[in-house]
């Protein structure tokens, strides 16, 4: 992981972020190399007021709730979840320096590649869902771990059920 | 291809049915992956592996190899050659060895140069023809005994089937050992392991360049999955694919110029090709769903691929030069990672049925399907490079192993690891 420490730093990436990525040369990619993920700047994103507790980290507060599950071989965000989405894309919306990674994550059953893909399409709908509601295409960057990082290391159905998820990750948390 | 040369008679498969009936295959042990044959053919060559001349010990290790190889194939079936050291220049009482039950006898020495280097030489005879079927020389040495091993059942085996043996071919596989991941090479019998990668986080999907020379395959040592070529000989390793997103599924092509990859750069999982150094990145098709695991035909005229466009995830091709794809599986829900045979007559592909991910072939020609195994987590096929055997991962008690298992679905095999999982087998091609 890389963590800028800087606003500069984090500057220069954003534009190694924009840029790097459409070149298509051996060159331009290890350019790219750089992580195209958005570093945290220390000072930006997770809104911390006068020392009370973050909203991002409230149990209280429904930002606090980070996961999106899905159904099997499915990657549509069910409605259970329009209310959880929904507040993190006002939070987005009203914090224009908050960046996000979404994770899409499968459970292990079936091909791996397979998989891989459709955890990018859990990451995807759940990025389409706050762009959506008005976060910016630039503050949320969608991939996938598919079946490779299960949260749950059991076998059946209760395990298989909560590695069929998406994450949201803000800037310093990943 | 050569013809075959030595068929075995009718009668003489009757009466093998009959032994195999009643015989107890035994279990090969090794120190690394365990070969296990679980199931032979239904009529396996009845062959004498003679004691070779030679210095004892050397010889026993080198006949051990050949006999062991010759075995696990599921189709020959060992013949007790009794205890005295037969060379490539002894008489052959053909009557006798009949009267063992060998349809085939091969015998050989093991010559010291006296520098450390050694010259295995062997010759094949057709017991029942009563005639040689030639011999070859190899050059080797004692660290180097079990290749020379490997080299003769490989000539023993292509003399008696007429397909190219692959015992001299080596495999891929990722072993997940707690939280550390080790992209191995093995030789195909399970020996020799050694770790090309390893690494904290997962690797996944590795593909032989044709070659042999070079592994592609999919880290996450970057927190996502990016596609690297690996040169085997120095080590070296090269990022090809670190696009924005998902990078990964990589196949080459068979001039082993081009890799097909899957990269979600552009919105959704789609299908892309560049060059084996990353360069020239061209997208193959548009569609709106996920397009995964290609795979080039031999001929290199379509590529093969893992498609939910229709709802759910079946294998369809398209042609390299352009066009619509064409659906390829039509039974059942679920049908994933498209492997074509290297005569590109049959597709290996795992399918979801009520007992769970199979291992299944569909004959390209007369698109007639077969379910090979009865496990249920079955993964990543991989063909031989002679096209007998299906190289897979499955699940035993909760632990990955890898199984092979014979495009007739006759010969199985499991190779497991004492710890950790095993997964993601790929199986490389003929030794030149």
């Amino acid at each position: 992981m890389r963590f800028a420490q800087t606003s500069a730093i984090t500057a220069a990436l954003l534009a190694a972020l924009v840029t790097g990525c459409s070149t298509t040369s051996t060159e331009g990619q290890s350019g790219a190399a750089v992580e195209t993920r958005t570093p945290t700047a220390t000072s930006s994103g997770v809104g911390n007021q006068s020392g009370a507790l973050s909203p991002l980290k409230d149990p209280n507060n429904i930002l606090s709730k980070r996961s999106v599950y899905f159904d099997f071989d499915k990657y549509e965000v069910k409605a259970e979840y329009k209310q959880l989405v929904a507040a993190h894309a006002k939070y987005l919306s009203e914090n224009k320096s908050a960046k996000i990674l979404i994770q899409g994550n499968t459970d292990e059953r079936g091909s791996r590649e397979y998989n891989l893909a459709l955890g990018q399409k859990r990451a995807d709908a759940v990025k389409k869902a706050l762009n959506l509601l008005g976060a910016k295409d630039d503050q949320i960057e969608s991939v996938s771990l598919g079946e490779e990082k299960p949260k749950a290391e059991g076998h059946d159905e209760a395990a298989y059920a909560e590695n069929r998820r998406a994450d949201i990750l803000y800037n310093g948390e990943y | 291809m050569t013809t075959p040369r030595f068929l075995p008679r009718r009668s003489l498969i009757q009466g093998l049915l009959a032994a195999l009936a009643l015989s107890v295959l035994p279990h090969v042990a090794h120190a690394q992956l365990t070969v296990e044959v679980t199931g032979a053919g239904a009529n396996r060559i009845p062959i004498a592996i003679a004691d070779f001349g030679g210095e004892p010990g050397l010889s026993r290790a080198l006949t051990t190899v050949v006999r062991g190889d010759l075995e696990r194939s599921g189709l020959f079936k060992m013949i007790d050659p009794g205890s005295q050291a037969l060379t490539e220049n002894s008489a052959v009482d053909y009557g006798s060895w009949k009267g063992r039950g060998a349809d085939a006898l091969a015998a050989g020495s093991l010559a010291s140069g006296g520098d450390g280097r050694m010259e295995a030489r062997f010759r094949l005879y057709d017991v029942t023809r009563q005639q040689s079927l030639g011999g070859a020389a190899y050059l080797t040495s004692t660290p180097a005994l079990r290749a020379a091993g490997h080299r003769i059942a490989d000539f023993i085996y292509e003399k008696l089937t007429g397909e190219p043996g692959v015992f001299s071919t080596r495999i891929a596989y990722v072993v997940k050992t707690g939280s550390r991941y080790a992209l191995q090479i093995a030789d195909a019998d399970g020996q020799n392991a050694q770790s090309a990668l390893v690494s904290k986080e997962p690797i996944i999907s590795p593909a032989w360049s044709p070659d042999g020379g070079r592994l592609a395959y999919v880290s996450f040592e970057n927190k996502k999955p990016v596609v690297y070529v690996h040169n085997l000989a120095t080590g070296r390793r090269q990022v090809v694919s670190n696009f924005k997103g998902s990078n990964s599924a990589p196949a080459w092509s068979p001039d082993g110029n081009r890799l097909a990859v899957v990269l979600t750069k552009d919105g959704g999982s789609q299908i892309f090709v560049l060059n084996a150094d990353g360069s020239g990145v061209t997208r193959l098709m548009t569609s709106s769903g996920i397009d995964t695991e290609p795979q080039w035909s031999a001929d290199g005229r379509y590529v093969y691929f893992t498609s939910d466009r229709g709802g759910q995830p079946q294998i369809y091709r398209v042609a390299t030069s352009g066009g619509a794809a064409e659906r390829v599986t039509f039974e059942g829900s679920y049908n994933v990672s498209p492997r074509l045979s290297p005569d590109g007559r049959l597709l290996a592909y795992i399918t979801r049925g009520a007992g769970g991910f199979r291992l299944a072939v569909m004959d390209l020609n007369s698109r007639q399907t077969q379910v090979l195994t009865d496990s249920s987590r079955d993964e990543s096929p991989s063909f031989a490079p002679n096209g007998r055997m299906i190289l897979f991962a499955t699940e035993i008690g909760g632990r990955g192993v890898l199984s092979a298992v014979s495009a007739d679905g006759r010969i199985k095999q499991r190779l497991s690891i004492a710890a950790g999982d095993v997964r993601e087998p790929a199986w490389g091609p003929l030794v030149k």
